[in-house]
């Protein structure tokens, strides 16, 4: 750590962390390096591929591009705390029934993405899911299956809302 | 719009597909390493610490083409925090001629260890040139920037025409042409020439009342995999080494790794990651040697990550070609001769997939006369490495193109012009072996069946059809079952699983075994658990793995049947394997209650110690699979953009063991085929470099940019797999440049010849048409 480097602290799925943090240090760099939450992705670190999504005070946000330091005090949800340990959220379970992922890599993105979208919209269109999505790189699905998933799982949260 | 799910069934009678039903082949069964996907758990090649590791970064030539005068890294060294540099000097020079098969390239590697660090010269932007292991990424980062590295620059070349020409800079000074007879005196950029083909074809011309000749240009591409190259290498002071990697073959990997250190094999263990595409391009070692060079320096653990940056310069490409295809036919609609001369840049060294891409050319069609020419072109790119298909689908663009142009100019529906042609069992392959059975006529009458095919095109629009080939393939393959002691079992494969090859060949155990699926365990293990195997690629997996799976599941049962046979002092002719259980057989049916694995294996103590199953095969006799895609485009004619309003794919897998990863391979590789066909591109400036080395301007489809896609399984056994898989990864890539070629035709009366069909090309030929 440098002598710039200045205390962060940062609530994770639930559990709160303080960590020193250097100002050139990304959110994404925070987590998988300083806390070995390595299930947020690096694909690009320019923001073009999605795969470090994870939500920040509720809104989804790419966190190569949000810098550590920026988070003091927020709270954040990352693919590691999505499913309580007994049950997997929807879309983790819609995922795996559509079989929406080949390699994995850009699933836990894509997975933050769409619970930020339905969040606000349970039932988004196909066309709305596209273009919500449309920061997420896949290479291996050709996005078909995905699509299918999101809509399931916005009817799953919807069906158990009512 | 719904995508069309269904399996045409065109079962042939064969040793385990018959009448028998299946429990666990054929359905969409789980798979096992899912959850650990969902839930982010899955370790992959950037996600693994060890205490004391260092971070490696590796320094690149900032030049297309430079003589290597001088490195200098003492100030590097003299930094705080900077624990080893590594360059040419570290890492041995290898013979000459030193190639050896290796999936589906071959590997020479006295290129090898130049690709991997340069040696006399930079042969392209980006080659490693140094590497650093230092405390943090930042202190690496800023290592670099004090090596001294001297360059002469050198005139570069990267296109294929001009690389061929007599006056072009030689990438290797010493380079005769291979193929040639007689061989060439002096040096060029052409490493090789290949032909394949039979008949006559002046002969065949003769016979041809329309004859169509083009030429086509296609720019280079990368596979583009979402997860950069990483590693982490330990090495210990006894000379013993781990490594850790994101690979399509920790095996293949650790022989190139273990050649290039100059290492005995079984001292470098290495463990494959979950890997995040590949595609081809993990086929190859980058970062892998480098990082256990500088381990071996510093006595520490390093790990190296590629940036996306990197990832687009220095790894993978996929070539660039130059082309030409000339075909005739008489009225009646039969191809007399097809001739293709194919131009790959191969990149820096020798090796582009240009002998595969002449074979499959004209795969799909039976022809008296036919001659397919391949060039091998060294440019100052990386090395090419494979791409899915590697070649398959830049021939066949050609081919089709010409295929479409042909029937149109007969006035013959093109689905029904590729029937009067197209190949069937017992036909001798343009390329030499005779067909087995194939499904190439069932995939184009499933197309020109399919609803989307009889549906009306809206205004403006346009529709296109391709054919393709790949051969699939088999290779050297192992597997092990551990039965535990409660009757589950552990499978242990070691190809690592990129699209769901975990569920298939757990699936295919069950159903050999007869048990539950969730009762089997599978795992990918590391180099040290079970025999040699190659990597994962070719389309092998799930055809060689299902060999050596079901062989290990085979052997299981036997001894299974051998401790039922102690247990009852029955004959072990006796006992049978049924359901899951042994029972007594023939005239002892009945006389004692059967025994299920949960049974044998709590007192396998008693009976003789532990069980395990194991296979090792080199497999032959992969099934050669065809594909044919519709596709639907609008063109925006004021800007030149083409949309993909419509796809469907139709491809023979022999068998689909799990139906939702087969569509998914084949929904896959169409939109990697759309990518490819309308946007994706390297550009190079005036100096070689390359200029749009990132996410944002080397443009991947993203999701809406493609609709669903539809997909139809036919189902044309491969009678040389025990449940008749051929493998599917690889064809879908194949149709969609001519596919998408032959629509935006359709719809705008333009026939291109160039790739990437990208907005400006599109409004350019718009333009110009008038």
């Amino acid at each position: 750590m440098s002598e710039y480097s200045r205390r962060v602290q940062v609530t994770i799925n639930a559990r709160e962390h303080e960590i020193d943090c250097e100002p050139r240090q990304s959110l994404l760099e925070l987590l998988r390096d300083g806390l070995q939450l390595t299930g947020s992705k690096e694909g690009c670190n320019d923001g073009n591929c999605g795969a470090c999504a994870v939500i920040l005070e509720g809104k989804c946000v790419l966190s190569c591009c949000v810098l550590a330091v920026e988070v003091d005090g927020a709270i954040i949800e990352t693919i590691e705390g999505l499913s309580d340990g007994l049950e997997l959220h929807p879309l983790q379970s819609a995922f795996l029934q559509e079989t929406a992922l080949q390699c994995g890599y850009c699933t836990p993105g894509l997975i933050m993405a769409a619970k930020d979208l339905l969040s606000h919209e349970p039932n988004p269109s196909e066309s709305r899911i596209r273009h919500w999505l449309a920061n997420n790189l896949c290479r291996c699905t050709g996005y078909d299956r995905i699509i299918k998933a999101v809509k399931k799982a916005g009817e799953t949260i919807a069906a158990s809302h009512e | 719009m719904a995508a069309v799910e269904k399996i045409i069934e065109n079962r042939i009678d064969d040793k385990t597909t018959d009448s028998k039903a299946l429990k666990w082949v054929g359905t969409r069964a789980p798979r096992p390493d899912g959850v650990d996907k969902v839930t982010g758990r899955a370790k992959f090649g950037a996600d693994t610490h060890l205490p004391n590791m260092l971070i490696g970064k590796v320094l690149r030539s900032p030049h297309a083409h430079a003589r290597i005068l001088s490195i200098d890294p003492s100030a590097a060294l003299a930094l705080p925090g900077v624990k080893a540099v590594v360059t040419r000097d570290d890492f041995p020079d290898q013979p000459a001629g030193a190639v050896q098969p290796a999936g589906e390239m071959i590997i020479n590697y006295r290129d090898m260890t130049r690709n991997i660090m340069a040696r006399e010269k930079a042969l392209y932007e980006g080659h490693a040139v140094a590497a650093v292991a230092a405390v943090s990424d930042r202190v690496a980062g800023q290592a670099l920037t004090l090596i001294k590295v001297d360059y002469e620059v050198l005139p570069h070349v990267i296109d294929v025409d001009e690389a061929m020409g007599a006056d072009a800079p030689l990438i290797q000074e010493d380079l005769i042409t291979e193929g040639m007879d007689p061989a060439p005196e002096k040096p060029s950029n052409i490493a090789k020439r290949v032909e394949f083909g039979h008949g006559d074809i002046e002969t065949g011309f003769s016979q041809a009342q329309v004859v169509i000749e083009r030429e086509f240009k296609t720019r280079p591409v990368h596979q583009g995999y979402i997860e950069p190259h990483a590693c982490l290498a330990s090495f210990s002071e006894d000379g013993q080494a781990d490594l850790w990697c994101s690979t399509q073959g920790h095996y293949v990997a650790r022989g190139h790794c273990a050649t290039l250190l100059g290492m005995d094999v079984s001292k470098l263990r290495v463990t494959s990651s979950e890997i995040g595409g590949g595609f081809g391009g993990k086929t190859v070692v980058y970062l892998e040697p480098v990082a256990l060079a500088l381990s071996r320096k510093a006595c520490q653990p390093v790990k190296m990550v590629m940036t996306r940056d990197e990832v687009f310069r220095a790894s993978g490409p996929a070539c660039g070609t130059s082309m030409q295809v000339r075909i005739g036919a008489t009225r009646e609609g039969k191809i007399t001769a097809g001739d293709a001369t194919l131009k790959f840049q191969a990149g820096a060294f020798a090796g582009s997939p240009v002998p595969a891409a002449a074979m499959c050319a004209f795969a799909p069609y039976d022809l008296e006369h036919v001659r397919s020419v391949g060039y091998d072109v060294l440019v100052n790119r990386p090395k090419v490495a494979a791409y899915r298909a590697p070649g398959a689908p830049l021939g066949e663009y050609a081919v089709e193109s010409v295929i479409d142009e042909l029937a149109k100019a007969l006035e013959l529906d093109p689905i029904e012009f590729r029937l009067l042609n197209a190949v069937r069992e017992g036909v001798d392959s343009s390329y030499g072996p005779k067909f087995g059975p194939i499904g190439c006529i069932q995939t184009l009458e499933a197309a020109r069946d399919h609803d989307h095919y009889q549906t009306p095109l809206g205004s403006g629009q346009g529709r296109g059809v391709a054919t393709g080939y790949w051969f699939n393939i088999g290779g050297q393959t192992s597997a092990t079952l551990n039965l535990s002691e409660d009757g589950s079992v552990a499978l242990v494969v070691g190809t690592p699983d990129i699209g769901g090859s975990r569920a298939s060949l757990a699936m295919m155990t069950a159903e050999t075994l007869g048990i539950e699926l969730d009762k089997v365990r599978p795992l990918v293990g590391d180099t040290s658990a079970l025999g040699y195997n190659m990597l994962t690629g070719g389309s092998r997996v799930t055809f060689a793995g299902g060999i050596a799976v079901v062989g290990a599941a085979e052997d299981l049962i036997r001894q299974l049947c051998e401790r039922a046979a102690l247990t009852w002092d029955l004959p072990l002719d006796d006992v049978e394997w049924i359901e899951g259980e042994a029972r007594p057989a023939n005239g002892r049916a009945g006389s004692e209650a059967p025994m299920s694995m949960a049974e044998i294996a709590k007192d396998m103590a008693k009976s003789g110690g532990p069980i395990v199953g194991r296979h090792s095969t080199n497999a032959q006799g992969a099934g050669p699979s065809f594909g044919t895609h519709v596709v639907d485009v609008d063109v925006d004619r004021e800007t030149g953009r083409v949309s993909v309003t419509r796809y469907t794919v139709v491809q023979d897998a022999g068998k689909a063991i799990h139906p939702g990863y087969v569509e998914g391979q084949y929904q896959g590789g169409a939109v990697q085929g759309i990518g490819w066909a309308l946007n994706e591109e390297y550009i190079y400036d005036e100096k070689g470099k390359i200029e749009n080395a990132g996410f944002l301007d080397y443009r991947v489809p993203v999701c809406s940019d493609v609709p669903m896609i539809d997909t139809v399984i036919v189902e044309v056994p491969n009678p040389e797999h025990p449940y008749g898989v051929r493998g599917v990864g690889e064809t879908p890539i194949v149709p969609p440049l001519a596919a998408i070629s032959n629509a935006v035709e359709n719809a705008l009366g333009i026939r291109f010849t160039e790739l990437p069909m990208s907005p400006p090309r599109v409004l350019a030929a718009i333009e110009q048409a008038g």
